[in-house]
């Protein structure tokens, strides 16, 4: 089995599943009620025994609103498949923390830095930021500076000054002088 | 001292006068010049001898959180030798420590760590901010990291870079050993034991 050859499995078996090939990787799109079916169906019958990464992207204005991607590969290092599913803000997520172990830490991250919840999963605590604080940062309306946040004896936060800042550097501006990080 | 042993006889005849002198005489001048304590008497103020032997034995509690810990590692082994300066006694306690080198970027989640640290040191204590991350929250314009550790701790020496070489490490300390050398420290003492 090839990578290509997973990816059409996939999507053949489940309904409303999109397939994305992309300088040889494949993106395997799903519906969020096929997604732990799909991921169960990747372990056991594709032989995907390793998760590399889980992690989450806030398409701040789309709906459904956030997207979870999942990084799988075989042992051998064969064969990777990536895949994708979207939820709205509300919504929860089964975990495949029982599938993959690793995915435990990754989705008390995706918790804690993105908000988005697991369901089934054994201790979803925040993994970064420590229990108490009130924000999810990696969001979109979160603003890069922080902001002001108290936990007596435990932490706090303050506002980072940016000077006119997020600073930006600009791709493919053809000098390194205009390319330079500037306020924006 | 020995002439105390020496003892002028007032009352007896001119003669026994004289030997008593010259007793005492040769004494004084055995006594003025003892080898054993030759080069040994300095006279000073005590507040210089008290900042000479506080400014030249400064041990250091390395609080390393980045890479300027990796500098600050350098700075204390044989090739810049920080030791040549009184402060090589890097000792993981705070309880013994006199100066706490803040080397590295200062996160929320760290920065009341430090502070109880701080706070476990024995007075007198000195911070040294190094490098950018800790004089000012550095490149981390972020939610996550403090901006500067003199926002929870009185800093007295900052260093700049990132990370600052270990002859940058070693000015900073020498700055230091400077301020204490100008500090009142009999006038500190006195009035620290007035209030206690």
């Amino acid at each position: 089995m090839n990578t290509n050859q997973a990816a059409q499995t996939v999507s053949e078996k489940f309904e409303g599943s999109t397939v994305l090939e992309f300088r040889g990787e494949h993106t395997v799109t799903v519906a969020l009620t096929d997604f732990r079916l799909v991921m169960e169906y990747c372990k056991n019958e594709l032989g995907f025994d390793m998760l590399l990464d889980a992690s989450s992207v806030d398409n701040s204005g789309d709906d459904p609103r956030f997207a979870l991607v999942y990084e799988l590969a075989t042992l051998d290092d064969s064969v990777h498949l990536r895949v994708k599913t979207h939820i709205a803000e509300c919504e929860e997520v089964p975990t495949v923390s029982d599938l993959w172990a690793t995915s435990d830490w990754h989705e008390r991250e995706i918790w804690d830095m993105m908000g988005i919840k697991f369901s089934g999963h054994p201790d979803l605590r925040r993994i970064l930021m420590w229990e108490g604080y009130t924000y999810h940062p990696l969001r979109k309306e979160f603003p890069l500076a922080g902001k002001p946040s108290e936990m007596p004896d435990v932490a706090f936060t303050g506002e980072a000054p940016l000077e006119g800042g997020p600073f930006v550097t600009s791709a493919g501006a053809g000098s390194r002088v205009k390319a330079e990080p500037r306020a924006k | 001292m020995t002439t105390s042993k020496a003892s002028l006889n007032v009352s007896g005849d001119a003669s026994e006068d004289l030997n008593a002198a010259a007793v005492v005489r040769s004494e004084l001048a055995h006594a003025a010049y003892d080898s054993k304590i030759e080069g040994n008497v300095i006279i000073t103020r005590v507040d210089a001898a008290i900042n000479w032997m506080r400014k030249n034995s400064l041990w250091p509690m390395p609080m390393g959180l980045a890479c300027c810990a990796i500098e600050l590692m350098a700075t204390a082994s044989s090739r810049f030798d920080i030791s040549r300066f009184g402060s090589e006694v890097m000792r993981f306690s705070p309880r013994q420590s006199d100066v706490m080198i803040v080397a590295g970027t200062v996160t929320y989640k760290m920065a009341l760590a430090v502070k109880r640290v701080w706070d476990q040191m024995p007075e007198p204590k000195w911070c040294i901010a190094m490098g950018a991350c800790a004089s000012s929250g550095g490149m981390y314009r972020s939610y996550a990291v403090l901006q500067g550790i003199d926002q929870l701790l009185p800093v007295d020496v900052y260093i700049s870079g990132c990370p600052p070489r270990p002859e940058a490490l070693i000015e900073g300390l020498m700055k230091l050993q400077e301020k204490i050398d100008g500090e009142e420290s009999t006038v500190d003492l006195k009035s620290e034991s007035l209030v206690s």
